[in-house]
């Protein structure tokens, strides 16, 4: 198949000495995954991930643009171009290595970044029409080495012992990055997690369904390999302070990461009713507490048969479709503007449609109603979109007199966190804003020279790669501070 | 791994676990709790401190045998060991500068009201300790307390088997009627709680609670342990546990305690399956 060249960049500079690569034009490869009526009553993945000739089919469609745009739309500039180059010469191992360059958790990465609004958003393919599947191929790269036993995965290359320790406080997506780039530095690294299992929000809030957690841990193994040492059971700001960390234990520098905290309630009438979870605790209950598992595992779960979700962005999506899986008959989404201002990613939206969660848009929670103690209904307002409001997006408003009232036994609120006040006792004297989250620079540079900061805790709650891409970036300011650059 | 230095009981329905746990026996002060896993399947359950010593590094907690938790706690033995402890979580409870208190503990409520008393005696309090059970069988602590530097230590039992025969709310109200108390502390099951506040509320005389509600992180990231203080919802593991008695919605709370009582007879029922017991 003959391929006229769309590269519009190519040519610019130097030529490749390679024979240039010729784009298929086929369509963007599906991801191949389950049968929504048989996920729905199962935690196993929904996504399968691609086959190798999937994976082949796919990376023919990259351009291999002589500038490419899609690395800059990755917020830890992982070079694209090469893992993609990689795969469409049938190389996975440098194409492992490519990507791990970048990203320490490459097959965490490619299932839950929103790559549709970073590297794919910017894909010169997207103008035309669909960009490359850049996160479903990161994906089969970092299940391929993923697949490997311990000793043949890729291992990035470890810099010489540079004697000086770092504390980082928090092993979620930000901790890991940044433990994992100070470790590739040379540098000792020590990771405190306040719970019993080491991952943050990837091992209590996504679920296995979105992410398995032998896939987490999988990746947490590679890092210890690189020789961080994981620390659970401590919570920063009661068992020790940062300060203490600082002085007494030894550590050169800390980085703090302990994610955004604090759920958020909407203060209605009903709310501390029984059946009314946070989205955090809900989770939390069945993704570390294998609550779906129980009694075989001794943590229950209220398990509803109507359950209603408030929100609308990516953990009311993940909350709502495990309650479909523990048995829920019905479940709806309650979200105060449209489909369209809904944050969630498309994908979400797209599997919890097809799996039977029902939306109810342009609905504003008022009240919970209860009897005994336990939920038996939500009664909302209908609303309409009015002018713009500082998010740019267009502010919902109650339509005068049109309460109604549904039926329901369980209500999740997943109406976004705030921040967690042990974090104001990590550190004296840490700067935080109004709103309680650490104040930090581009470098994450706290007011305490030797206390830096980044992820959740310092912008509020985001993604797991911005949290990643600061864990990083802070990890290499970290380093001009240790060897005395900065 | 947390090794388990003893276990023992205490009375009919009372044990007490001492556990190695260096790094949260250092910090721990009186009125603060921690979280407990017993295995890899276990859930995460809070206790308070009954004791501990930051320098032999152990931390001491007294429980009863009501759950799947408690009760693979009572087969433990020395040298075994908890999957995790971690802590200490919650605020410290107030001592010192608040003249003559009353601390009243109800059943196992004297695990925790004990270091309280301690560490309000240490700090130059006047504390006067009263203690409440159902019958002599299921007193705790008495001699602990016997030992402590106390204006006076009262005891009552439901059934008058020791001590005198009555609720814990009779003395209190005396002391209150003689404006013989500045400051009260309660501590043990809701209701017992939900009373001394009712009791010291119209005399006026502060009282603090020390509440237990479900948790599951205890960081302040789920917030399971919601309770409505003066209108407003307050998080138990990151504001409390101690609250103003005369605020706490006590209904809210006996409501929320009970929200798995189905289930945690299942997850019961299921550790008796592969156990011999026959407690």
């Amino acid at each position: 198949m003959l391929v006229p060249p769309v590269d519009e960049t190519a040519g610019q500079d130097a030529p490749e000495p390679k024979p240039r690569h010729k784009a298929s034009r086929a369509p963007r490869t599906p991801m191949p995954e389950r049968e929504p009526m048989q996920r729905v009553r199962s935690f196993a993945e929904v996504n399968l991930g691609y086959s190798v000739e999937e994976a082949h089919a796919e990376a023919a469609r990259c351009l291999q643009c002589a500038n490419p745009t899609c690395i800059d739309g990755c917020p830890v500039n992982i070079d694209i171009k090469s893992f993609i180059g990689a795969i469409i010469e049938g190389d996975t191992k440098r194409g492992v290595e490519a990507l791990k360059a970048r990203n320490a958790l490459p097959a965490v990465c490619g299932r839950v970044c929103p790559q549709e609004e970073q590297c794919e958003a910017v894909c010169v393919l997207a103008r035309k029409g669909e960009p490359v599947a850049i996160g479903r191929l990161e994906r089969y790269l970092g299940d391929s080495d993923l697949a490997c036993d311990l000793e043949s995965r890729c291992r990035p290359a470890v810099g010489a012992p540079t004697g000086k320790r770092v504390a980082v406080v928090g092993s979620g997506p930000a901790g890991l990055a940044c433990a994992g780039e100070l470790a590739m530095l040379g540098h000792e690294v020590v990771v405190y997690e306040s719970l019993h299992e080491p991952g943050g929000v990837l091992v209590y809030g996504i679920p296995e369904f979105r992410l398995p957690k032998e896939i987490v841990s999988a990746e947490i193994e590679m890092l210890m390999e690189l020789g961080v040492e994981i620390v659970t059971d401590v919570v920063i700001g009661a068992t020790y302070t940062v300060d203490e960390l600082l002085r007494e234990e030894g550590f050169d520098c800390a980085f703090i990461g302990a994610g955004a905290g604090l759920p958020v309630f909407m203060g209605i009438p009903g709310e501390n009713l029984n059946g009314v979870y946070s989205a955090n605790e809900f989770l939390t209950r069945v993704n570390l507490m294998r609550a779906y598992e129980f009694p075989k595992s001794d943590t229950p779960v209220w398990r509803g048969r109507k359950v209603a979700v408030v929100g609308g962005g990516n953990v009311a999506m993940d909350a709502a479709r495990t309650a479909l899986r523990l048995g829920a008959e019905e479940v709806f989404l309650v979200y105060r503007r449209t489909a369209h201002e809904m944050p969630a990613r498309r994908e979400e939206v797209h599997h919890g449609e097809q799996e039977g969660v029902e939306f109810k848009m342009l609905c504003a929670p008022l009240e919970i109603r209860g009897r005994d103690g336990f939920v038996t209904s939500i009664v909302a307002t209908r609303m309409e979109l009015g002018e713009p409001d500082a998010s740019g997006r267009r502010a919902p408003v109650c339509v005068l007199d049109s309460d109604f009232e549904i039926e329901c036994d369980t209500v999740i609120m997943a109406v976004g966190t705030r921040a967690n006040p042990l974090v104001a006792k990590a550190a004296k004297g840490l700067d935080l804003d109004r709103r309680g989250y650490i104040v930090a620079d581009e470098n994450g540079q706290t007011s305490k020279r030797r206390v830096f900061a980044g992820g959740d805790i310092v912008t509020g709650a985001a993604t797991v790669i911005l949290a990643m891409g600061a864990g990083k970036k802070t990890a290499r300011a970290i380093d001009a501070r240790l060897s005395g650059r900065g | 791994m947390f090794p388990i230095l003893s276990n023992r009981q205490l009375s009919d329905a009372a044990f007490e676990m001492t556990v190695v746990a260096p790094a949260v026996a250092r910090r721990a002060k009186a009125g603060q709790f921690f979280i407990l896993r017993v295995d890899a399947v276990g859930e995460r359950v809070p206790f308070t401190f009954s004791d501990w010593s930051a320098e032999e590094g152990w931390i001491r907690f007294i429980y009863m045998r009501v759950g799947a938790t408690t009760h693979k706690l009572t087969h433990l033995q020395a040298g075994d060991v908890l999957a995790d402890v971690v802590g200490p979580l919650g605020v410290p409870s107030r001592a010192g500068g608040l003249g003559r208190v009353a601390v009243v503990g109800g059943g196992v409520g004297a695990a925790v009201a004990y270091p309280v008393a301690r560490e309000m005696c240490a700090s130059g309090d006047e504390v006067t300790v009263i203690l409440g059970a159902r019958n002599a069988d299921l007193l705790i602590l008495e001699d602990e307390f016997r030992a402590l530097p106390l204006k006076e230590l009262v005891i009552m039992t439901d059934d008058g088997s020791a001590g005198e025969k009555g609720l814990v709310t009779h003395p209190l109200k005396a002391m209150c009627e003689a404006s013989a108390v500045d400051h009260v502390m309660a501590i043990g099951p809701a209701i017992m709680m939900k009373f001394c506040a009712a009791t010291t509320k119209e005399f006026g005389v502060p009282t603090v609670v020390s509440l237990n509600p479900i948790m599951v992180d205890g960081t302040g990231m789920c917030g399971a342990c919601r309770v409505t203080v003066g209108g407003e919802t307050k998080f138990g593991c990151v504001d409390g546990p101690d609250f103003d008695g005369h605020l706490v919605d006590f209904e809210e709370l006996m409501s929320r305690q009970r929200v798995y009582v189905d289930d945690e007879r299942a997850a019961d029922a299921e550790v008796y399956r592969g156990c011999s017991c026959h407690l």
